[in-house]
């Protein structure tokens, strides 16, 4: 958290959930828990993201728009499943129109669970998410460099 | 002729704090015609009946939305307890009118800060919703949960108020009719903010009655109508108005919904004043046979419960049926003959809630 060299953008979509976590991830960015602090910002554009914050299980009709979403976002990406149903599908597994959890489409790289999750969790799992982002914008630099010397030498 | 082109609106799109899609028929700038699209939130929670029985429903029937979960709740308890017979204790009801207004001003407090970041004013989108973390406190503090309270169970409910936790709601309401009060001439007065809802998506009220608008949409038409009047729980003994606007326009929406807000304050004061000393939960015995179909005011208008039985745990069939997608058809009459620019802030005005509408 303190090697923080880029501001990452946040995406929030809204898988099939019951709007409890929607709202949470929403108060996340208001004042009283302020998860803009970590130098995150909410955009709604996924060409910008950096951060997609997925709420709700898959079900067959937003499956096809999660994943348009998860490849519109530039590399490196990551990806973060908040409540009990993007992680698994939750209360909600045994409907005939839910497939699963966030995972059946695009890699998940933080769960967050909880029904609804709390502010904190969120703020917790966008930091691990940050940290991941940053981790992976190093993989991301070096590779670019080796390809540039691999090319000139 | 001018030529016309169709836009496809969301499902994923940044004022859209929920996934619905609308191919939005435009000529220049105006639009002819929104076809909705919906189903991207459908999980067919209904068919949960097969394999919960009707005591776990009590908990599914609450994730139909996060937003007005305390309603559906309450709304299922009500037909269950209607089709059994069950006396619900004089407190169980006092508690449920007091966490049912406390989460009907959370809702219209989130809808006044959606509508701000609507129209573009972030500081009174963050106004807002600093001012309904207060009123997410105290439910925490009386319920245990922020936006999914599970207290409801059939017969009654499962926590209580203590005269301590009543000191704590009645300042927390003090506090925020106070601030309130300051963030009400920003949304009623402040020009620029007039000039985005005065005369925007006009709603007659012949046709707001023809198209069945529910709540808040279709009082702002002039349409009286609330569900609260018909006296479940303990609204029968509770003084209170209808509020309604004759404008039918953005601005009278806005109106009626912060009006809606004071009158929640004054109605959990006169429950609290009248809280009875009684059990808080009657015994439940065997299993509900029978059909009931219960009309309640949610905080977005109209919902609707039936519920049939067949005297074995699983229950035949539950239905719901939302305020959204009665005010549905109300949305697309709006949106004919708006600008483009003004589709966002139309489509925020009937307060949408797209997981209610499509379970």
């Amino acid at each position: 958290m303190y090697n923080i060299k880029r501001s990452p953008w946040v995406l929030h979509y809204d898988g099939s959930s019951c709007n409890g976590c929607d709202i949470e991830v929403l108060a996340c960015l208001t004042p009283v828990y302020d998860a803009e602090r970590f130098g995150i910002v909410n955009t709604g554009d996924p060409m910008q993201a950096d951060i997609l914050l997925i709420t709700g299980g898959i079900n067959s009709q937003n499956a096809a728009v999660v994943k348009q979403l998860y490849e519109q976002m530039p590399r490196p990406k990551v990806v973060a499943a908040i409540g009990v149903c993007a992680c698994t599908g939750g209360v909600f597994k045994d409907c005939y129109n839910i497939l699963g959890g966030v995972d059946k489409v695009i890699p998940v790289d933080v769960y967050v669970p909880g029904c609804a999750a709390r502010p904190q969790a969120i703020i917790d799992g966008i930091v691990k998410a940050c940290d991941i982002f940053q981790q992976r914008l190093a993989e991301h630099e070096q590779m670019i460099k080796k390809n540039k010397t691999a090319k000139e030498g | 002729m001018k030529k016309r082109s169709i836009v496809p609106y969301g499902p994923q799109h940044p004022v859209l704090p929920e996934p619905v899609h609308l191919d939005l028929v435009i000529e220049d700038e105006k639009i002819i015609e929104a076809v909705p699209s919906i189903g991207f939130v459908h999980r067919g929670l209904e068919s949960l009946t097969a394999k919960r029985d009707f005591n776990q429903m009590v908990y599914v029937t609450e994730r139909v939305c996060g937003i007005c979960s305390f309603g559906h709740g309450f709304g299922y308890c009500e037909a269950v307890e209607d089709i059994m017979d069950i006396e619900v204790p004089e407190r169980a009801k006092y508690l449920r009118t007091i966490w049912f207004e406390l989460s009907r001003m959370h809702s219209h407090f989130l809808w006044l800060g959606l509508l701000a970041d609507g129209f573009g004013f972030e500081n009174l989108f963050y106004q807002c919703w600093r001012i309904r973390e207060k009123i997410l406190d105290v439910l925490s503090l009386t319920t245990g949960g922020r936006v999914i309270f599970s207290v409801n169970k059939i017969g009654g409910v499962m926590r209580d108020i203590t005269p301590e936790m009543a000191v704590a709601i009645s300042e927390m309401l003090t506090s925020v009719r106070k601030e309130l009060k300051d963030i009400v001439p920003i949304f009623m007065e402040d020009a620029s903010v007039k000039r985005r809802l005065v005369g925007v998506g006009v709603l007659s009220k012949e046709q707001a009655h023809e198209l069945g608008c529910a709540g808040p949409f279709a009082r702002a038409s002039g349409i009286e109508i609330d569900m609260r009047k018909l006296g479940y729980a303990a609204y029968k003994d509770l003084d209170f108005d209808i509020i309604t606007s004759n404008t039918g326009d953005s601005y009278g929406r806005c109106y009626v919904r912060i009006n809606e807000i004071f009158q929640s304050i004054d109605i959990i004061r006169q429950a609290l004043g009248k809280l009875p000393d009684t059990e808080l939960a009657a015994v439940v015995k065997g299993n509900p046979k029978g059909e009931s179909f219960i009309r309640i005011e949610q905080p977005r208008g109209e919902a609707i419960y039936y519920v049939r039985a067949n005297g074995s745990p699983h229950l035949d069939r539950m239905r719901v049926r939302t305020p959204t997608f009665a005010n549905l058809a109300g949305l697309c009459e709006t949106l004919k003959g708006a600008d483009y620019a003004d589709v966002g802030l139309l489509i925020l005005t009937i307060d949408p809630c797209i997981s209610c509408t499509e379970r």
